[in-house]
């Protein structure tokens, strides 16, 4: 230490409590996980002990709390330019991006190994190539460079219920594959609509959204091709036999309302419905996506009972 | 931090709130590690008892 009084302000010292790293871990982004992950552990048909289930969901989770905590690192500068993302731990200083960083990296050790002893190495392995793939292929490499953006981050977004799955059976298998398709062709309508009604943020922010890059007409079009590739995967469960008649049926009927508002948003020309009818999309995927994965969950809880 | 002269003046000073807050860190880090060391005692209880599903 050298001989000068120095006061705390003058270098850098946390005053980060224990809920800004909860937030570095994007709690919202984890209850969706939990949920997702749940349902390949329980939609599939081998098993693990309960109380060793329970400790490869709370990995799983950890897993995308620790890739959550990294994108956050990383992504620190285009966080600050954004109105949805400027009160986030590390822009608004409470906590500093070393800590961040620090932070992301031993959760991400721990739950991959822990998930290793828990359930067995091929989940592990899957847990340990989401946090790889979402960190480095799409925060670091293709979010900034490419308009399908949010195609590659779906992917990392898609891979808890193949997780779950794995870590129950040991397997991937085409049921898991489909778990993974159904959130993987879903992600891009949902965001694209939101990106459409925050363009500006994302103009301003740098980052090449489609709506930015291709215009917002292009991005309508590619926001339809989307839900036509969605409405059937989602009612593959039951083609494929693990979703019943209740799935088969409700998947239908969201899948025809998903498919009539991504028309809506294609085929009008009037501004004031496009963006009405995005930000009806926008919410009414998160209600498909919830019910679908909840019907599976329902169906199996009723069929154990 | 201790200071080698003694005196009151030198090293970092932290401010109240920067005290509070390591002090809430400290504690969680400290219950973290404790849940850590539990969920991994159980574990092995379950895996030993033959807990594993083939």
């Amino acid at each position: 230490m050298s001989d000068v009084t120095r006061s705390s302000d003058q270098i850098e010292v946390s005053t980060a409590g224990p809920g800004d790293f909860l937030a570095l871990m994007k709690p919202r982004v984890m209850s969706l996980v939990i949920f997702t992950a749940f349902v390949g552990m329980l939609v599939a048909p081998s098993g693990l002990n309960p109380f060793l289930m329970a400790v490869s969901l709370l990995s799983i989770a950890v897993g995308a709390g620790a890739a959550g905590a990294l994108n956050m690192w990383y992504d620190a500068d285009i966080d600050a330019v954004m109105s949805r993302t400027t009160k986030r731990p590390i822009p608004s200083g409470r906590v500093t991006p070393n800590e961040a960083l620090a932070f992301g990296l031993v959760l991400s050790l721990g739950s991959v190994i822990t998930l290793g002893l828990a359930a067995n190495v091929l989940a592990a392995g899957l847990l340990a190539f989401t946090i790889f793939f979402y960190l480095v292929i799409y925060t670091m490499w293709l979010k900034r460079l490419t308009p399908q953006n949010i195609v590659i981050g779906g992917a990392a977004g898609a891979f808890p219920p193949m997780i779950g799955w794995a870590a129950m059976t040991n397997s991937v298998s085409i049921e898991s594959i489909v778990l993974f398709l159904l959130i993987f062709t879903w992600t891009p309508p949902h965001f694209w609509a939101l990106a459409l009604l925050k363009l500006d943020d994302y103009a301003r922010a740098g980052v090449p959204m489609l709506p930015v890059v291709a215009g917002e007409k292009a991005t309508r079009t590619q926001i339809l091709l989307y839900s036509i590739l969605l409405v059937p995967v989602g009612i593959a469960p039951y083609w494929l036999g693990f979703g019943g008649i209740a799935y088969g049926i409700i998947s239908t009927v969201l899948g025809g309302v998903f498919l009539a508002l991504a028309m809506r948003i294609r085929l009008s020309t009037d501004r004031a419905v496009i963006r009405r009818s995005c930000g009806k999309l926008f919410g009414f995927s998160i209600l498909y996506l919830t019910v679908l994965y909840a019907v599976l969950l329902v169906e199996r809880l009723v069929h154990l009972v | 931090m201790t200071n080698q002269t003694g005196s009151d003046d030198e090293g970092v000073k932290l401010t109240e709130l920067q005290s509070k807050r390591r002090g809430q860190r400290n504690l969680a880090i400290g219950l973290a590690l404790l849940g850590f060391v539990c969920l991994f005692y159980a574990m092995t209880i379950v895996k030993l008892s033959g807990g594993m599903h083939h």
